[in-house]
């Protein structure tokens, strides 16, 4: 089956439309807004600070921990019932290798860095959204980093390779889908979050990857920009 | 309890100026209700007071009504203090000011029948409405109980049903019709320092406070809920005032819906 054209008129190199936004939380040592179609997240960070239970402590660096929540109303179905699921929890462990390469926590011995990522609606993509966020106000908060994350979700629906899957596409029916969740660190062109789900072979996979890489490109200048904006005005 | 933070607070109340420049009944600025933000809820409002930051989300289900209440919808109010939103909030399930707030939000609806459970009722003894009402926390700077109810009130006037065939929920589809909202309870908390009421109690202000009365009233003065919070007893002289604070502030509040 062919899919011809997409269901909201998007180039199938083009993504929904993005909003980005820092320093939304005041109470946060740094928080971020990053909104993709109808997903919207929210990310706060707080520390590096004391990390309790004492036997959690590394005497070699800080460590850092992500937690990734939808809000109970986020979903368009029924109620998304608080505390975490098993998804909710694996997000929060790839979130967290997504971001810790571009950190340097070395000279934070027995600290924790918390970063909370909230959700209040979702439609498709929220972990990319949710690591766009984190990754934003982790700089917000001011913290030493080789590089910002940016991520998006790209893959193969009927017989074609795209990024940014919205809900339709992701289950769409008259054919093969792949969902391809991937994170970058956009300087180095590396890696940080693969994860996928369907059938692709290997040479669409990497076309798909060299797609991805592309538009986190773009996704990275829009962050560039939105925590310009904030410490320019802080400047001005 | 900060006891230098108090004697300082009570100071400046008596030259009646507060912290941030405040007089003793005025609330933070700006007052913000913003409705229908959230597209996956079927009614939400986000409000801001100050810089606390508050989102309720409205998601609703058609289930079977409580055996003593046949022909009834209900109401459930859930309060998530996000571990985002003030670095004081852990995670796990809700604590015990959780369950304070969600509950003195829902007793603002419910004892004020703002909503009239009966017309929630699809089919007595089988199936009713429930309206599963939550508040999430963006912002934590203070005076979460007035915002939360605010915004909740707000989540409920902007709630549309959604598609239900008798069988099943189509939640892809709102109709146009809203909830059956009869009156407007609004939640104001005065809190005692000292012999000083003040009201909107910001985050530094919430830990020298030596009591607090949050009052809720409807649109012609009549109370419909209220609690009592803090280490200290009041008198009978301070519910007077604090309650009559506390209309008076709402008739204030009513008019940024």
């Amino acid at each position: 089956m062919t899919y011809k054209q997409r269901i909201d008129g998007r180039g199938f190199d083009e993504t929904r439309p993005i909003e980005a936004e820092v320093g939304i939380i005041p109470r946060a040592d740094g928080s971020a807004m990053f909104k993709i179609g109808n997903t919207w997240a929210y990310a706060a960070v707080y520390g590096p600070r004391n990390l309790h239970p004492k036997f959690l402590q590394d005497p070699q660096r800080g460590i850092l921990r992500c937690n990734y929540n939808m809000m109970p109303f986020s979903s368009s179905g029924e109620r998304v019932r608080p505390g975490g699921s098993r998804r909710s929890k694996e997000i929060s462990l790839v979130t967290e290798k997504a971001l810790f390469p571009v950190l340097n926590l070395e000279e934070y011995p027995n600290s924790v860095v918390d970063v909370f990522i909230e959700l209040p609606q979702t439609e498709a993509g929220s972990r990319c959204a949710g690591i766009c966020a984190a990754s934003m106000a982790l700089a917000d908060a001011g913290l030493e980093m080789k590089d910002l994350v940016s991520a998006v979700s790209v893959g193969k629906v009927g017989d074609k390779l795209l990024v940014d899957l919205d809900y339709s596409e992701e289950s769409y029916a008259d054919g093969p889908v792949a969902d391809i969740p991937i994170a970058i660190m956009p300087n180095s062109d590396k890696i940080t979050l693969l994860q996928m789900d369907g059938e692709v072979n290997k040479e669409e996979l990497l076309k798909l990857l060299e797609m991805g890489k592309k538009v986190c490109r773009q996704i990275y200048e829009l962050q560039k920009k939105a925590l310009k904006e904030k410490y320019h005005e802080a400047d001005g | 309890m900060h006891r230098e933070l108090r004697s300082h607070i009570i100071k400046l109340l008596s030259a009646d100026t507060r912290l941030d420049g405040r007089k003793s009944t005025e609330y933070r600025k700006p007052i913000e209700v913003k409705y229908g933000i959230v597209k996956t809820a079927e009614g939400s409002a986000r409000v801001r007071i100050g810089e606390t930051d508050v989102i309720v989300g409205i998601k609703m289900e058609v289930g079977e009504p409580y055996p003593d209440t046949p022909d009834e919808g209900t109401i459930i109010v859930g309060a998530e203090l996000l571990p985002l939103s003030n670095p004081e909030f852990e995670l796990g399930p809700p604590g015990i000011q959780a369950i304070e707030l969600a509950r003195v939000v829902d007793r603002g609806i419910r004892e004020s029948k703002a909503i009239s459970f009966k017309k929630l009722c699809v089919e007595p003894g089988k199936k009713v409405w429930m309206l599963l009402i939550d508040i999430c926390t963006l912002n934590d700077a203070g005076n979460l109980f007035d915002a939360s109810s605010l915004a909740a009130l707000a989540a409920l006037r902007d709630a549309k049903y959604p598609e239900f065939d008798g069988e099943k929920i189509d939640y892809k589809e709102k109709t146009n019709k809203k909830l059956p909202l009869e009156k407007l309870p609004i939640a104001v908390t005065v809190a005692k320092i000292g012999s000083e009421f003040i009201v909107d109690p910001d985050i530094d202000e919430e830990r020298a406070i030596d009591s607090r009365l949050t009052v809720s009233s409807i649109d012609d003065g009549t109370l419909c809920a209220l609690q009592k919070g803090g280490d200290y007893p009041l008198t009978l002289e301070d519910i007077t005032q604090m309650v009559e604070i506390g209309i008076q502030k709402a008739k204030e509040l009513r008019k940024f819906l």
